[in-house]
């Protein structure tokens, strides 16, 4: 519901920095000496939508969360987080966005409940308040049994969950979660993801993650931005992201048997394909471009030369290839402009 | 799904009030860590075994020589400033002078890499605390820590001397071991602080607490050495050198050497622990010794004591504050993710 009205939300012009405006940044550029981290980023995050920052290590990702959350000061440009300025008022910021760092760390010797009581401390949560608090979501992550045990006991999944935990220990009103399924196994992200999901949609707490992992986290996110070299390259629902890269041009990967000349003879004869390649690995695929029609003509084409289509997938379905071809994009950009 | 129009807040009712002293969560948080550690407990050791050694030889020297010793004015506290003439094994103070900076390294070496190595850092400075609460708090649990240790091992070797003086102490006396507490505090706050300095600026613990130990022992062996040089240099004192050039030499090197922290603890102790010192400086003792019925020995009050140890303990105290400082800025203005 929470995530039926974040959609309704966006219909709103951007930059109106109205009620449902969780995160939202204007220009915001941080350079470290000559290298650009983030560049101009301008992005807005509404209430109870969960947002995926996408992009490559080293991207910018973390370095835009650290100044969200007003732990690193941008060089330029400003930032608003539940409508205050983290560079100025980090406090009251910190009070509400809880954060789930990349490669998180506890105190090992320490329980994963006095590593929860002590965050709850350092928010001036009372001792009552908190342990009745701090019991439920360790329940909420599974985590109730192992409470009570040393946190360098905890395997790398239980960890992040205790993270999580401990991001919501504070009652957020937003979780900003760095990279939250890098390492850890696939059991482990399906239950974090489960988790996440479930606080947007029941909690209606906004999230903010960010991921190198592409095909992890897009099942659970509203709307993404693909984020490289400190810049936005893409920005919207993965659906339309998609619709918008392919554009009017359709790349086809077919599958066919037989002799390589007849076939590439077979394929440049389907009506309005533009280009026949063949894959470099595997000697039966073959790459086909050409308007959005040739889905419906190569089939009944080749039919009727007598041959059978074994494989037919449109390229441009696969999410990491949504991915990179955004950032061979990017690439093109840079080396046209240099 | 049936629309929930107020579902989505994108502020919501914060659970507590950050707290206001933030560095008070902090330091209690460390404090109940190192109150349990095998830290402590090695400390204790490593500082008590020493210094009940030293009163005890004091003390034996004093019970051989009672009659003669009998009437010395503060000889109580005299126990803790002198050894036995007769033997090898330093005096009470000067254990703790020895000894004292291993307690500020060990509790201060890993103040900050320490988190930064756990991953701790960032978690625990999204927290709606200011950052120098992590830095103070640390700073003032180490103190107590050592207080604590120091402490004790104090009170149980007042309760050695007690024992074999079998005389009651005036609260004169107390007062003075008092005031010798605090400034044996200070001492190790100079060295709890350059600990907590390297923990800041050098990325690992072990080099940290490399470098920290590098000081101390340059400090405490080679200090008299360097000093001499330069004092020489400075001042030289040929071979027909008159009373005046060597008097000047030796002023000279006195005053370079309370550069050294060890140096100012140990002055100080001496005025503040033996009533009967009226001056630590070297031509005055000089002029005191050749006309000895021109000084008679008189007893000072602790205020007096006080008053002449007191450029000793702004100095001290001084050189801990400054020490605490650069650690201060230096971990301000360090990045997050540095």
């Amino acid at each position: 519901m929470a995530r039926k009205r974040a959609r309704v939300g966006r219909a709103g012009t951007s930059g109106d920095a109205g009620k449902d405006v969780a995160i939202q940044t204007h220009r915001l550029t941080k350079a470290y000496g000559e290298l650009v981290a983030v560049d101009n980023l301008n992005l807005t995050v509404r209430a109870g939508e969960v947002f995926g920052l996408l992009g490559p290590n080293g991207a910018g990702k973390t370095t835009t969360i650290l100044m969200l959350l007003g732990l690193s000061e941008p060089t330029s440009g400003r930032a608003e987080v539940v409508g205050f300025d983290p560079t100025r008022e980090p406090l009251e910021v910190k009070r509400r966005v809880g954060y789930l760092p990349d490669d998180v760390g506890f105190y090992g010797g320490l329980s994963g409940r006095q590593n929860l009581r002590y965050t709850a401390a350092l928010n001036g949560i009372g001792r009552t308040a908190a342990d009745e608090r701090i019991g439920e979501l360790l329940e909420q992550v599974g985590l109730a049994k192992s409470a009570d045990r040393p946190v360098e006991e905890y395997s790398r999944g239980m960890r992040q969950r205790l993270g999580l935990a401990d991001a919501l220990v504070k009652d957020p009103s937003i979780v900003i979660l760095d990279e939250p399924t890098a390492s850890i196994d696939p059991a482990g992200v399906t239950d974090v993801l489960g988790i996440i999901e479930g606080l947007a949609r029941d909690h209606g707490v906004t999230v903010l993650l960010s991921s190198h992992l592409l095909h992890q986290v897009h099942q659970i996110c509203d709307r993404v931005a693909i984020f490289n070299r400190g810049r936005i390259l893409a920005q919207g629902k993965m659906a339309d992201l998609a619709e918008s890269l392919a554009g009017d041009q359709l790349e086809l990967e077919v599958g066919l048997d037989g002799p390589a000349d007849q076939v590439e003879a077979a394929l440049r004869s389907v009506t309005g394909v533009v280009k026949v390649s063949r894959d470099p690995h595997d000697a039966h695929l073959w790459r086909v471009t050409g308007p959005q029609s040739i889905r419906n003509h190569i089939a009944s084409d080749l039919a009727a030369r007598g041959m059978g289509v074994r494989q037919l997938r449109r390229v441009g379905d696969e999410l990491d290839e949504i991915y990179l071809r955004y950032f061979e994009r990017d690439e093109g950009g840079r080396g046209n402009a240099a | 799904m049936a629309t929930l129009p107020d579902a989505v807040a994108v502020d919501r009712p914060l659970p507590g009030r950050p707290p206001r002293w933030g560095w008070r969560v902090v330091a209690a948080k460390e404090f109940g860590d190192g109150i349990l550690s095998v830290r402590l407990f090695i400390l204790i050791l490593v500082l008590g075994l020493p210094a009940i050694l030293a009163i005890h030889s004091t003390a034996a020297f004093v019970g051989n020589n009672a009659q003669s010793l009998t009437g010395v004015p503060g000889l109580f506290v005299a126990m803790f400033a002198h050894q036995d003439p007769n033997s090898q094994v330093p005096s009470f103070v000067e254990m703790v002078a020895l000894l004292g900076p291993l307690l500020g390294i060990a509790f201060g070496f890993d103040a900050i890499n320490g988190e930064r190595s756990d991953r701790t850092l960032p978690r625990l400075i999204a927290q709606p605390i200011h950052r120098d609460a992590v830095i103070i708090g640390k700073f003032v649990s180490g103190l107590a820590l050592m207080g604590l240790v120091l402490g004790s091992v104090t009170l149980l070797a007042s309760g050695i001397a007690f024992v074999s003086l079998g005389v009651t102490v005036g609260p004169d006396e107390v007062a003075r071991l008092a005031a010798w507490f605090v400034v044996a505090v200070a001492y190790l706050g100079f060295w709890l602080a350059f600990a907590m300095l390297c923990s800041v600026v050098v990325r690992r613990a072990a080099t940290s607490a490399l470098a920290a130990i590098a000081l101390w022992i340059v400090l405490t062996l080679f200090a008299a050495l360097l000093v001499g040089i330069v004092a020489n240099f400075l001042s030289p004192v040929p071979a027909t050198a008159t009373t005046d050039q060597q008097i000047a030499n030796a002023e000279l090197s006195a005053q370079l050497q309370r550069v050294s922290p060890g140096t100012l603890y140990a002055e100080a102790s001496q005025y503040l622990l033996d009533p009967t010192v009226q001056s630590v400086d070297i031509a005055t003792l000089v002029a005191q010794e050749s006309n000895s019925r021109a000084f008679p020995t008189s007893v000072l009050g602790l205020d007096q004591s006080l008053l002449l140890a007191w450029p000793q303990v702004v100095a001290l105290i001084a050189l801990s504050v400054g020490c605490f400082g650069l650690a201060y800025v230096s971990f301000m203005r360090q990045e997050v993710r540095a």
